[in-house]
């Protein structure tokens, strides 16, 4: 039997970006609110130990920060015909654990997406026709890149996002990316320094008709103090970035730019490994009574609470919603159901690596977000009328590690082993760039999520099961822009140069991204979407779900901008609509 | 304010039972009872370098063959030591004999069934169990087809031969369910370079030569002065977690 627990006003599961804006947030508009956290605690001073952080085998390899599969695992297929077996291994994509979840470990690119990504189906439609896209399953989000300019500026704000605006006010700006969203206000901190790398893909691009800027980048290019009042240090391009926690205070994480003031608050409680079982509903289903939880000594209690926020990773977010009976689970086979539906991941493949004898590029100078883009094939930006796919890629190239155990490439047709394997590695260490294409990923109808017949968790509970294979869309536009890719690489005249390409075939074991989107869509139509423009569950008007789960598709670039924007956007509505009239914000 | 204050009054829930003591320490909340361990943090800690001395998992005859072995991976020259001097067979040693080598942390429950290729490995043999089954038939299908000889005793063109033919597949060793002789390849040279490149508290990476030989510097975590010198050597050598430096 759970013991029964005072209840509070906000419950908040998970203490990632998410769980920190909203408490933050909610907090200063004076609720009481809790975090439940799975993980353990986690600080700068006590965890990320400059001593010791830079430790490839533990940290990267061995994954020492990341949630590991004895907790939760995931199973997987590439489609209905197969039977999904568990990850027994994360290694595509590395979902976080403990307090500041994902948001410690990640590069920090910190991008906007482009105004028509928030209105695909509608702008594509309007643009090409509806055929052109008939073989995805493509919808808008409901909200408009305008509406929510202000929350990414907040969140540019408060971790000091380093770059160089493109568009203010509608006005061009040089140097920046030309085909952005307008923004209200430049970026709080001037690119990070340059490395070679990107400076010759720099050039490369304008003398190819390109428009590359710096990359924004949450590794502050200069000690910054950030909106509540945090102070942060400059980034000392150590190359252990992602995949580590920074012990410079340079990468923006809940630690280094919220947690300090959040902590602090005598309205704010934080429960660590405390793992949520369920969200109870009362009777009616329409909304939730309180949180199920257990925590480490396996002690089951009943956490009571008006509000439920679901602030875990966005695979979480979406299993937990099955646990608990919210929303219409999906159906492949008609397209009706609600919760699982438009999984999407990010397209890769297309990049090249270039080798050279008189280069030295000193690659383990590098942070997570050193970087130049170049968007010209991003989204919607070129005309995809002769062309056989929508959406696009940025192509950029930059320097975030050198670390070696997982970062040796010698040239094509080199031994793995041996004298001559030896021989390759040291000679080319060094000599070696990369132009890469992040590309977007469209929903199709037969990629979902659902939970698994078959696989449990150490407590019996089904886990989620991804079916997901990249959508043949995708692959033609990622091979499309791989040709452009290879035009740039060329001029600069490696000695040698390899290309990557796309293909059917997710495979769980290389690592690939950490940018699942999808499951929990946000929308217009209670019919298409699981929780509204508000992030609200069109079912149970007390639970809010964040996270990249909100995304009906997935853009080119890194999702954590888009996902503590969204999330800063669901704070203002509850604090400034839903406090004083809970229920519905929309109607259904 | 008051808006707020009414909402937080608004569905006071009175059935309060006797409040538990409830803490947000990790350090005080790690027994779990009833339920299997999932997840034993310890990213608080700092690295533990491992005692040089002695083997902790791998037996005489597996140490004689695995030194072998990382010495082919990676033979000795001018550019550095070979596996064996540079501790490779004590580092995986080390790993096979912790969290690693026993799946502590990855997901290990059944049922086994045989996977896709894009599923990774399916299998129920933990790394350690690999390793001591692969090393065994390792053996015997050496003594076959080379006089009765261990590994060891081969030459480097036999040892390379047959490291080249379980690499390709066509020697295949018969393992176990979900893993090949392929992946039992790929599991040792996987393993060796992680101990020929990772910090040397491991015990692989002996004196940095790894580094040494490629120019990586290792335990740095400052490069603002150099990161916009472009095409220029980076001046300082090597350091490690425990302050070697060269």
């Amino acid at each position: 039997m759970a013991r029964l627990l005072p209840r509070k006003d906000v419950v908040i599961m998970g203490l990632g970006w998410t769980g920190s804006i909203l408490a933050q947030e909610l907090t200063t508009a004076g609720l009481e609110v809790l975090a439940l956290e799975r993980g353990p605690w986690r600080d700068t001073a006590s965890d990320f130990n400059i001593g010791y952080m830079p430790d490839e085998l533990r940290y990267a390899i061995r994954k020492d920060l990341f949630l590991q599969p004895a907790q939760e695992a995931m199973t997987m297929r590439n489609n209905r015909t197969q039977t999904a077996l568990p990850m027994r291994d994360y290694g595509s994509f590395l979902p976080g654990a403990g307090v500041g979840g994902a948001g410690v470990h990640w590069n920090g690119q910190c991008w906007r997406y482009a105004p028509t990504d928030f209105e695909c189906k509608s702008h594509l439609t309007r643009r090409y026709g509806a055929r052109k896209i008939a073989e995805l399953q493509l919808q808008d989000w409901g909200v408009t890149f305008d509406e929510i300019e202000h929350c990414y500026d907040r969140y540019e704000y408060l971790c000091g996002t380093s770059g160089k605006a493109g568009v203010i006010k509608g006005v061009v700006q040089p140097g920046g990316n030309p085909f952005e969203g307008s923004r209200s206000r430049e970026y709080p901190n001037p690119p990070l320094k340059m490395p070679y790398s990107s400076s010759l893909f720099t050039k490369a691009a304008l003398e190819y008709g390109l428009h590359p800027f710096p990359s924004p980048s949450a590794n502050v290019s200069r000690p910054y103090v950030n909106s509540l009042g945090v102070a942060m240090g400059e980034c000392t391009y150590c190359g252990y970035c992602e995949r580590f926690g920074c012990a410079n205070y340079s990468k923006s994480t809940p630690q280094t730019t919220i947690l300090p003031v959040l902590i602090k608050k005598r309205n704010f409680e934080l429960r660590t490994e405390c793992e949520v079982m369920k969200i109870n509903l009362h009777p009616d289903g329409k909304s939730a009574k309180s949180i199920t939880y257990v925590d480490a000594t396996g002690t089951e209690y009943e956490q009571p609470g008006d509000l439920v926020i679901l602030c875990g990773y966005g695979l979480m977010n979406v299993r937990m919603m099955f646990l608990s009976g919210i929303g219409k689970p999906y159906d492949p086979r008609t397209g009706d159901g609600v919760v699982g539906r438009n999984y999407c991941y990010q397209t890769g493949g297309g990049g090249a690596t270039l080798f050279f004898d008189d280069k030295r590029f000193n690659p383990f100078m590098g942070a997570g977000a050193l970087i130049s883009a170049a968007h010209d094939f991003n989204g919607d930006v070129f005309d995809h009328s002769n062309l056989d796919f929508v959406g696009g890629a940025s192509i950029s190239s930059g320097q975030t590690n050198g670390r070696p155990i997982g970062s040796r490439p010698t040239p094509p047709g080199t031994p793995r082993w041996g004298s001559q394997w030896k021989a390759a590695t040291a000679a080319t260490y060094g000599h070696v760039m990369n132009i890469g294409g992040s590309g977007s990923s469209y929903a199709t109808r037969g990629n979902y999520l659902d939970l698994d017949p078959t696989y449990t968790d150490s407590h019996g509970r089904p886990l989620l099961r991804i079916t997901f294979d990249f959508p043949d869309n995708d692959i033609r536009m990622q091979n499309w822009v791989g040709t452009q890719v290879e035009k740039i690489a060329r001029s600069l005249n490696p000695k040698a140069m390899t290309m990557g390409k796309a293909s059917k075939g997710w495979n769980v074991v290389p690592y690939q991204s950490t940018h699942n989107t999808g499951g929990a869509i946000m929308g217009a139509d209670p019919k298409t979407s699981a929780v509204n423009r508000y992030l609200q569950c069109w079912d149970v008007s007390n639970v809010f779900v964040m996270g990249a789960s909100a995304f009906p598709q997935n853009a080119a670039v890194n999702p954590t901008g888009t996902v503590c924007a969204l999330a800063y956007w669901a704070a203002e509505a509850i604090r400034d609509r839903y406090i004083k009239h809970p229920g519905p914000l929309v109607p259904a | 304010m008051s808006a707020a204050l009414t909402f937080c009054r608004r569905r006071f829930l009175a059935s309060v039972a006797a409040l538990p003591v409830l803490t947000a320490s990790h350090a005080l909340a790690r027994s779990l009872s009833g339920i299997k361990p999932p997840f034993s943090p310890f990213a608080g800690d700092p690295p533990k370098p491992i005692n040089p001395l002695g083997w902790y998992f791998l037996r005489p005859a597996e140490v004689a063959m695995m030194e072998a072995i990382v010495d082919r991976f990676i033979p000795g020259d001018h550019l550095s030591p070979g596996g064996k001097d540079a501790g490779c067979a004590t580092f995986i040693d080390r790993q096979l004999a912790g969290s690693f080598g026993t799946s502590s942390r990855l997901y290990t429950k059944g049922p086994f069934m045989p996977g896709l290729p894009t599923q990774g490995y399916q299998g129920e043999l933990t790394p350690a169990g690999r390793y001591r089954l692969g090393l065994a038939r390792l053996a015997d299908h050496v003594r076959t087809h080379y006089a009765g000889k261990d590994f060891a005793a081969l030459n480097h063109g036999q040892q390379d031969e047959v490291l080249a033919g379980l690499e390709s597949g066509k020697i295949e060793l018969k393992l176990a369910p979900g893993f090949s002789s392929r992946a039992f390849f790929e599991l040792m040279l996987q393993n060796t370079m992680e101990g020929f490149f990772a910090d040397p508290l491991y015990g692989g990476n002996r004196g940095m030569a790894s580094w040494k030989m490629i120019g990586f510097p290792g335990a740095r975590y400052d490069y603002r002065d150099y990161v916009d010198k472009h095409n220029q050597p980076y001046p300082h050598g090597p350091v490690s977690i425990y302050g070697e430096h060269a």
